[in-house]
């Protein structure tokens, strides 16, 4: 059983055992706290051989202290101050800094109290195995405790009690190392205090203690050269003493009343715009606007001034002579920031704030030079109209707690670091930090003061552990604001009553509900599904015949949807709510119930479906001579995939109907394709991978292979875009104000002119963007003969320059605007796949209205109604885009884990892939590896050369590691090898790939 | 900044200077105390201090409320508006009030030889001068001293002491900022008996720690025994004492007077 004690606390030492205080509360309210403190004689000082002091836990430091310093040629032991850890924790932590440290509690408490990373760093530092760190609580230690005095500030009364435990140190050591009679007095090893302060040291010498500033004491050292490096400049400033808070600091200048707003945007001083922050580099964003051709370019926290990623804000743009190039440096928050501490932050002018704003002062610096052509618009932040706040998923950062201890009850304030890039960190308050470690959670932000640095949140829920699939699916649905609820009962209660036992009724008199009115029976014709491995959803499916005057019949079916979803009830306004179906790697969020989108609606083999029919009777050459549109039933002979597909029309011994169709299609969607290609339609890249699952149940992924493309893939693709072009033709002639219609618009110029730039530079190569046609065939002329891969490079690289594809209504927009660029078609819609894209449902009920077979719903009348729906159409369309590529992302991330372990179990090493380089940096490069589908970064910590000018970088031969001598020259587009690794980002517990390079020099080193 | 405060740290020293077995200082005060209280006394913890004064046994006010075969024990607590840092006024009505004089009474009930005053009354008035944490326990001891100086017959003492567990480290005698942030249970003993007369716990602690913070919370029980003995004996002592001088004075008187 332990000894338990009372400790006695007289009450005629209550001066200096009781501690009184004022403390202002959140609300502003001011309360007295009281505490005690109880002194002690047994408080260790840590030194080997003390005859006084037993101390049987942790590491003593040496008797002698450390006898290598020059100054100290008696052994000596360091005591640092607070400003020391503070500023120079490079340097304590380097490995080659092997003195004997005694670090106070004061110290230790006042670190605590000023940068928790900083704390977390430093307690690091005291366990680790190589460091001689004794921690002596000297506010404990009855001779040591010291009390503030009258007028003394926190400040002061520290640096008195750490020079009180200086004092107290050398005369301890000399008590406890008595001369012994009959041997002469070996010399005693001196504390010595370390500080910047002068004042300090000046106060100190007169006490008769021995000290030093940091950099005189490293030049002492035997490793003098090697640690000089690390001392930090802001080592020789003198630190200025903490301030008792000063009032708070306003971080960010007031926006401006919204009248204001209303009226500088209309008078055209002001610009409104999306925000949109750079991923690179957090402390810049733009904001692309139509009054300029390229984007206003916000450098800086100030600048940005609290905008968060997708809220619509109003910009000023500064004067031409002030216009910026953006940043070719990669600058992640993390690093930079990760000093930066939760509670305090921004609250209070700060030094930790000064320091931090000094150094993103310095970054932005050394950004400023840049040649003028590349400036662009350059402007601030004056107001928000709107916030486009949710709920973000994020992780707490670990080195941002107080304690870690889930017993802990107490509330924390805490950093939640978002998954995505481009938010800034949350700050919260919890009293659940410690159990949210390791955990996805929802934070959304509350506000954002003018006096905070970050965004001020709350927690809404955890999503589940991290790195586990359930969590991951869910937050990647959340990040990018996927509907994924179940169907409601109202919706489903809008599914035909006799469920999956509906079938097309007979036709004459069985038909009660009047389903044959004005179909066409087309169950007899030849009619077969094409579609990719494991399609459920099958919503178009096709047919082709000869006809007896020579020229072909083909026809597209597709799923009748709208017999189905009928306008204004629950399941429409739902299907309108959620926009399309959800692709992900191993799930699929359902636009529709899935008794619809799978079964009723889905043109399987061998039923009979209601269809809606494109037909078309075509030359040989693929010339339409005409085209009707009917409501249909068609029963589907063969429900094939590409590969299928493709097999029957290549195997010669097969000449059944269904065989002859598909040649026939084949035939005509080839001279349809020439004929596009000719109209200048580009033949664009992106880069598509698919993932093997291992099976449906456990979904580990095993492995990640590039999409193949078949000759039936473009068939499909063809007939398609027939349909679609015909459609939009026929419901724009029909309702000229509110038909559905798609457009690519034209990419500006000037998007391509760094593409061009570097093209031209790297490889000699121009690109014509005049028009889509001298793109595609600027395109088709991009090749590098040794490297078949480099042109899909530049057609990835060309798409990105390019605008999206977006849906609107005919009437808003002017006729000339309509065209469709990518395909280079004057007009175009989507018509084919109603069950997983909402917009396809309204051209369906508009089609079905031109031909006469139902009348439109009112609402299709309305143009503001139409705009209203596709605006959400649109952004859930790019949502569900970009929450498949992170789908993908993820698996590539697991499989490429995956790969990594088994490769490393077999001793082959990590997982290596060639990449071509897209993006230099003034530190680093930007690589593709096209096999994975993933763009990485690589960055370099030592000095590289960096020629913007002509896209290169150059690796000086010494720093190299392998020592061939030479300087090694990178440019953009050349093919390098690097090594893909998977690593846990330590604070965030976010996944992250992270990429080194292997040849052509190996960056590791650097 | 007072999340800023480490509960333990890792040289084993608490926010205060404390190590995790170590109690806060002590001090009893058995001076009487109030206008004609039968018994009272000023019991501290570190910075938590209550005054407890006894009445009784006594006739009841009510006869409602007095049971035929033993007395009713009375407690009524008042917490003073400036005994914590943010000055906050607590009616007689205030649930936690009401809760902890119902806990009190709970607790001394079976200690305190009712049956031998049946249809009397037992007055406990609590007046909580100072809270640093430990506001139960301090109660308690307080209760149990001002009871023996009232000299009202008890099976034994009763002393409590609050435990807590940071991380796996239990940690005796919490002030308040322990006590704010770890889980904690208050535990009364009887030391002669050994038999335990209150746990109570308002957080959650794991069944594991329980048993280890339980005993724990019980032994000191025993130590915090021995310095209000201690007290309790000095006190008679002084009583003795001045019983005798002035019996002594009286006499001489008596031998001349008569």
């Amino acid at each position: 059983m332990v000894e338990i004690t009372i400790r006695k606390r007289p009450q005629t030492e209550a001066v200096i055992t009781q501690r009184k205080f004022f403390k202002k509360t959140a609300r502003g309210k001011v309360v007295k706290v009281l505490r005690e403190r109880y002194l002690r004689d047994d408080v260790g000082c840590g030194i080997e051989s003390c005859r006084e002091c037993t101390s049987s836990d942790g590491e003593l430091l040496p008797a002698a202290g450390d006898l290598t310093h020059q100054l100290f040629p008696n052994g000596h032991f360091i005591l640092p101050d607070t400003n020391v850890f503070l500023s120079q924790m490079d340097l304590l932590e380097s490995d080659l800094f092997r003195s004997p440290i005694i670090l106070l509690q004061t110290v230790l408490e006042e670190v605590r109290h000023r940068s928790l990373p900083l704390y977390n760093r430093l307690k690091a530092l005291t366990k680790s195995e190589d460091k001689r760190i004794w921690t002596f609580y000297n506010e404990y230690r009855s001779e040591t405790a010291i009390i503030r005095e009258e007028g003394e500030t926190p400040n002061d009364r520290n640096d008195r009690g750490i020079r009180n435990a200086t004092a107290w140190y050398n005369t301890h050591i000399s008590l406890t190392h008595p001369p012994i009679r009959g041997q002469t007095q070996a010399a005693l090893p001196t504390v010595v205090l370390m500080t910047e302060d002068a004042a300090n040291r000046q106060k100190a010498e007169q006490a008769g203690i021995s000290c030093t500033p940091v950099r005189k004491y490293v030049e002492g050292m035997k490793n003098a050269t090697q640690l000089l490096d690390l001392l930090s400049a802001s080592g020789s400033d003198n630190i200025e003493p903490t301030q008792a808070a000063s009032g708070r600091q306003m971080l960010y200048p007031e926006y401006l009343p919204s009248a204001t707003l209303i009226a500088g945007v209309k008078a055209g001083q002001l610009h409104q715009g999306h925000f949109n922050p750079n991923p690179y580099n957090y402390l810049e964003g733009s904001v692309s606007v139509s009054a300029f051709s390229k984007a206003i370019l916000l450098v800086g926290r100030e600048n940005m001034n609290r905008a968060v990623q997708g809220d619509v804000i109003v910009v000023e743009v500064f004067d031409e002579k002030e216009w910026k190039a953006p940043a070719d440096e990669v600058i992640d928050a993390e690093t930079t920031l990760k000093n930066d501490d939760a509670e305090d932050s921004g609250e209070e002018g700060d030094e930790n704030g000064e320091e931090v704003m000094a150094e993103e002062s310095r970054i932005l610096r050394s950004e400023a030079q840049a040649a003028a052509s590349e400036r662009q618009p350059t402007g601030r932040v004056v107001g928000v109209i709107k916030r486009n706040w949710r709920a973000y998923v994020c992780h707490i950062d670990t080195t941002s707690l107080t304690s870690t201890l889930t017993t802990s009850l107490s509330t924390q304030t805490v950093f939640a670091t978002p998954v995505s890039r481009l938010l800034p960190r949350i700050r919260l308050r919890t009293r659940q930090a410690p159990s949210l470690l390791n955990q996805k959670i929802l934070v959304t932000i509350d506000r954002w003061d003018t006096t905070s640095r970050y965004p001020e949140g709350h927690f809404v829920r955890t999503l589940g552990q991290v790195e586990s699939k359930e969590a991951e699916q869910e937050s990647l649905l959340l990040e990018f604001e996927v509907p994924y609820r179940p169907f409601g009962k109202a919706i489903l209660d809008c599914l035909p009553l006799e469920g999956d036992q509906w079938v097309v009724p007979p036709k004459g008199v069985g038909d009660l509900s009047n389903v044959w009115r004005d179909r066409e029976d087309l169950r007899d014709l030849i009619v077969c599904s094409i579609d990719p491995p494991g399609c459920q959803d099958i919503d178009d499916a096709l047919h082709a015949r000869l006809l007896p005057n020579g020229n072909i019949e083909a026809g597209v079916h597709i799923a009748d949807v709208s017999h189905f979803v009928l306008p204004d009830n629950p399941m429409d306004s739902e299907a309108a709510a959620r926009g399309t179906t959800v692709y992900l790697v191993d799930n699929r969020i359902d636009m529709l119930p899935s008794l619809l989108g799978t079964n009723l609606c889905s043109l399987r083999p061998f039923v009979e479906r209601l269809s809606f029919s494109s037909i078309w009777e075509l030359t040989p050459d693929a010339d339409i001579v005409n085209v009707r549109f009917t409501k249909s039933v068609i029963k589907s002979k063969a429900a094939f995939t590409y590969e299928e597909a493709q097999i029957r029309k290549d195997d010669p011994h097969l000449q059944d109907e269904l065989t002859q169709s598909i040649r026939l299609l084949n035939s005509l969607a080839i001279k349809l394709k020439a004929k596009r290609m000719a109209a200048g339609a580009l033949n664009l890249a992106s880069p598509e991978v698919k993932i093997h699952l291992d099976s449906a149940e456990s979904s580990e992924p095993i492995d990640v292979e590039q999409k193949e493309l078949r000759e039936t893939n473009s068939l499909v693709e063809e007939f398609m875009l027939l349909a679609n072009v015909s459609v939009a033709r026929k419901i724009e002639e029909s309702f000229p104000q509110t038909a559905v219609l798609r457009r690519h618009l034209p990419p500006p110029k000037t998007n391509f002119e760094k593409l061009q730039d570097i093209l031209r530079k790297t490889k000699g190569l121009t690109l014509d963007v005049s028009s889509s046609g001298a793109l595609a065939a600027s395109l088709d002329k991009c090749i590098d003969a040794t490297e078949p891969a480099f042109n899909t490079l530049v057609r990835i690289m060309a798409t990105r320059c390019m605008l999206s594809a977006e849906y609107f209504c005919s009437g808003s927009v002017a006729r000339d605007t309509f065209g469709h660029y990518g395909l280079a078609s004057d007009i175009y819609t989507h018509f084919t796949s109603p069950i997983r894209r909402y917009a396809d449902v309204l051209v369906h009920r508009q089609l079905s209205a031109a031909i006469g077979f139902t009348s439109l719903h009112p609402s299709l009348h309305s143009k503001s109604h139409v705009e209203k729906i596709l605006d959400v159409v649109n952004r859930r369309h790019r949502m569900a885009q970009m929450a498949s590529r992170a789908s993908v992302e993820f698996y590539v991330g697991l499989a490429l884990k995956g790969r990594g372990e088994a490769s490393r179990s077999r001793g082959d090493g990590e997982v290596r892939e060639e990449a071509f380089v897209i993006r230099t940096f003034r530190n680093g490069v930007g690589v593709f590896v096209s096999k994975l589908g993933i763009e990485g970064l690589v960055t370099f910590k030592r000095d590289i050369q960096f020629d913007a000018d002509n896209y290169t970088i150059t690796v000086p031969g010494s720093a190299s590691a392998a020592g061939s001598g030479g300087d090694v020259k990178i440019s953009v587009f050349d093919k390098v090898v690097v090594q893909i690794e998977v690593e846990k980002d330590k604070n965030t517990q976010r996944g992250k790939v992270r990429m080194t390079l292997i040849e052509p020099v190996e960056s590791r080193a650097l | 900044m007072s999340s800023r405060i480490e509960i333990l740290n890792a040289g084993g020293y608490r926010s205060d200077g404390r190590r995790q077995y170590e109690l806060r200082t002590i001090s009893i005060d058995l001076s009487p105390r109030g206008s004609g209280a039968d018994g009272s006394a000023t019991l501290s913890h570190g910075l938590t201090q209550v005054s407890v004064c006894v009445f009784g046994p006594r006739e009841a006010k009510m006869r409602s409320q007095t049971f035929h075969d033993r007395a009713n024990i009375n407690v009524e607590i008042g917490i003073a508006a400036f005994s914590s840092s943010e000055r906050r006024k607590r009616g007689r009505g205030d649930k936690r009030v009401l809760e902890l004089s119902h806990t009190l009474k709970a607790t001394f009930e079976p200690v305190i030889q009712t049956s031998l005053y049946p249809r009397s009354q037992i007055d406990i008035y609590i007046q909580v001068l100072q809270q640093d944490g430990g506001l139960l326990q301090a109660c308690v001891n307080a209760t149990t001293l001002a009871l023996i100086n009232a000299g009202i017959p008890l099976y034994d003492f009763v002393c409590a002491v609050t435990g807590g567990v940071h991380s796996t480290s239990p940690l005796l005698d919490l002030t308040l900022l322990e006590e704010n942030d770890l889980p904690n249970v208050t535990v009364a003993v009887m030391p002669r008996t050994g038999k335990v007369a209150l746990v109570t716990m308002e957080t959650r602690l794991h069944v594991d720690r329980f048993e280890e913070i339980f005993r724990l919370a019980g032994e000191a029980g025993k130590v915090i025994h021995g310095e209000m003995k201690r007290a309790v004996k000095e006190r008679t002592q002084d009583l003795v004492n001045a019983m005798q001088s002035v019996g002594k004075a009286a006499g001489t008187e008596v031998v001349d007077e008569y």
